[in-house]
């Protein structure tokens, strides 16, 4: 079977744990890893691996996305970074999946609104928060059986699985991540927290999602969808656990996970990580799947300098 | 040593960890008044907030009885010479409720964070400097790490910009040569116009002991609470505090019978129990555990049938940190299971 090609912009941690999960695509080839840095452990990482590499950024991948057919890039870089990124690489007509808080694009939460990006034909699409993707299709398992007033997230993660970009700015976690348990989650109203924790041994990412509903909560059907929804997410992060719940406390629905890495490059603590590239991995494959079938036509007035 | 002569300022807790007993109900009228009577007693420094700092309210750690900013401009209008701060937990809230509390006329932001975690707060710190507040560093849970991490993390908060470091007992967990060590080495590797502060809770009832350590190892600041009124076991209690430094010579500018006065007849008869050293808070002190999480694990313990002290030591030897109010219903739930199998 032909896969789909596309190059890694970023061989930061994020970066290389998304390229092994690449790795192991059907559909998916990685064919470049992009840095800026010429010392760089995740450059030399992704040559060991027989990717084509460059330290000069995203301006030297440019020249050869026609030649290489490259069509979907992953960039775990920065906010900051990305908006470049992003401008760039569009015009070059790569559909673009975002790991960094920029949200340029609309919010991607796989098992909850992967099918609907793909409906709208999405060029760019970000991948919220690693809180956010652990939590957010919990919200939308309750929202989807009656309505939320409000959706409460809270993730605690290992203090080693927490980069220095998200420490300088821990709002923009909380700010996002809100945003996208109301937009993406369902929740008429957002609040997120997060909680770092430097236990040793690290403990394994726990997440708490409180859904406020609207009226009395169908105890049945809400406990059904969690669990239809758990085994949805298991399929892309098999350590992903209902520890305990749903638990029902008058209007109160609180559920209680653990997630698990698959430790490809970071360790399985690190289920923050894990669960923020696999989601990337999925959203990935899904948009290849519809390339490859020709159901994806990339905008026409971009597409001509792409695959010509 | 002698401490004659030696000046401080008392911080007040009573309505900001004082919501944690008070499940963050405590009205406006109850704030106008008791922070009124610190005014009036000669109290520097007042923190006005939820329990768990602006932005603090939600599922996790409860709604309280109105806004942060509804208390701030409540109560900050009605100050004659006492200041009011705010306390904000990165990850919790934002800048913008830093902002907010700005605008509502706050004089301090304490930014607080895991006592190894501190480069969470540079955004904060920064900002709060910034706007011209004096801006503390607050580092929670330090009896979890040892002297010299704390001063590693302090002079990191220092180069945001703090111009106080609080080293911060939590969980009622440090005795008070474990105060004196880390205020001793605080003092020392700071910059000399960086202040120090303890605040301290009353779970191994070393409130007092303990504040007297820092103020003997060079802190200038101590945070009590008028009536004990905080979390787990209460804070230091503020009356206690100021008639031991009467005795010892300690000057810290309150008067003694007033802010008594104020614990007896505005502070206690508005707690919804006592707030001591029972089985359950001395289990805080004990286990090292955060002192917010007592009534969280008393509910529980109701509610699945479970003790409270298994609930918090528990949580101790999760090694969780301030905020994890949430995991206290998965750990009673696991406990219950666990019963349930036995």
């Amino acid at each position: 079977m032909s896969k789909i090609k596309c190059a890694l912009i970023g061989p930061g941690n994020i970066g290389t744990d998304l390229l092994y999960k690449l790795r192991r695509s059907e559909v998916l080839e990685p064919v470049w890893m992009v840095g800026v840095d010429p010392g760089s452990e995740g450059l030399a990482r992704a040559r060991s691996f027989g990717l084509n590499t460059t330290d000069g950024g995203v301006d030297a991948l440019l020249a050869h996305i026609a030649a290489d057919d490259i069509r979907i890039a992953f960039d775990s870089t920065s906010a900051y970074a990305h908006a470049e990124n992003a401008r760039k690489l569009a015009a070059h007509g790569v559909l673009m999946i975002d790991l960094t808080p920029a949200a340029i694009g609309p919010f991607c939460v796989p098992p909850v609104n992967l099918d609907a990006q793909i409906g709208r034909r999405a060029t760019n699409v970000n991948m919220v928060t690693c809180g956010g993707q652990a939590t957010i299709p919990m919200v939308a398992a309750v929202s989807r059986v009656q309505p939320v007033e409000y959706g409460e997230i809270i993730a605690t993660v290992s203090s080693r699985s927490v980069g220095p970009g998200t420490r300088k700015n821990i709002d923009e976690f909380t700010r996002t991540t809100a945003r996208a348990v109301e937009r993406v989650g369902g929740a008429a109203r957002g609040k997120a927290i997060i909680i770092i924790n430097p236990a040793e041994p690290p403990l394994i990412m726990r997440d708490t999602v409180h859904c406020l509903t609207v009226d009395a909560p169908d105890q049945a059907a809400i406990t059904a969808s969690v669990q239809a929804m758990l085994a949805e997410v298991q399929k892309y992060v098999p350590g992903y656990r209902l520890k305990n719940g749903p638990v029902f406390d008058g209007r109160r629905v609180s559920i209680y996970l653990e997630v698990e890495g698959l430790g490809d490059y970071l360790p399985k603590y690190a289920g923050n990580l894990d669960i923020m590239t696999a989601a990337a991995a999925r959203t990935g494959e899904v948009f290849a799947r519809e390339m490859l079938a020709g159901r994806w036509q990339l905008p026409t007035h971009l597409a001509t300098e792409a695959i010509a | 040593m002698s401490l004659q002569g030696r000046k401080i300022r008392v911080h007040d807790m009573s309505l900001r960890d004082g919501m944690h007993p008070k499940r963050h109900q405590i009205t406006i009228e109850q704030m106008k008044s008791i922070a009124t009577g610190l005014d009036e007693a000669g109290v520097p420094l007042i923190e006005v907030t939820h329990g768990d700092g602006l932005g603090g309210n939600s599922v996790n750690y409860g709604f309280a009885a109105a806004s942060d900013e509804d208390y701030l401009r409540a109560v900050v209008p009605l100050m004659k010479q006492a200041r009011v701060s705010a306390l904000l937990l990165p990850g919790i809230g934002t800048v913008d409720e830093l902002r907010m509390a700005a605008d509502c006329g706050i004089a301090t932001i304490r930014v607080a964070t895991h006592c190894t975690e501190a480069d969470v707060s540079e955004q904060h710190i920064a900002l709060g400097r910034k706007m011209g507040l004096d801006t503390v560093g607050f580092l929670m849970m330090s009896h979890m790490a040892a002297p010299e991490k704390i001063v590693e993390q302090a002079l990191l908060m220092e180069s945001y910009g703090a111009n106080c470091i609080y080293t911060t007992d939590s969980a009622g967990y440090m005795l008070p040569e474990d105060v004196g060590a880390r205020v001793g080495l605080l003092r020392d590797a700071l910059k000399s116009d960086t202040e120090i502060g303890f605040h301290g809770h009353h779970n191994l009832a070393m409130g007092v002991a303990n504040s007297i350590a820092a103020v003997a190892a060079g802190a200038a600041r101590i945070d009590c609470a008028c009536g004990g009124m905080g979390a787990g076991a209460g804070n230091t209690p503020l009356e206690v505090f100021i008639a031991v430094c009467e005795r010892m010579g300690i000057e810290t500018g309150v008067d003694l019978y007033r802010v008594t006065d104020v614990a007896e007849d505005l502070v206690t008869p508005i707690l919804d129990f006592p707030v001591r050293i029972d089985r359950n808070s001395l289990t805080l002190g004990y286990a090292g555990a955060y002192s917010s999480f007592l009534l969280f694990a008393k509910r529980a313990a109701a509610k699945y049938d479970v003790s409270a002290r298994d609930i918090l030591v528990e949580m101790g030897r999760r090694k969780t940190v301030g905020g994890q109010e949430d995991m206290i219903e998965d750990v009673a739930l696991d406990l219950a299971r666990a019963k349930a199998a036995a």
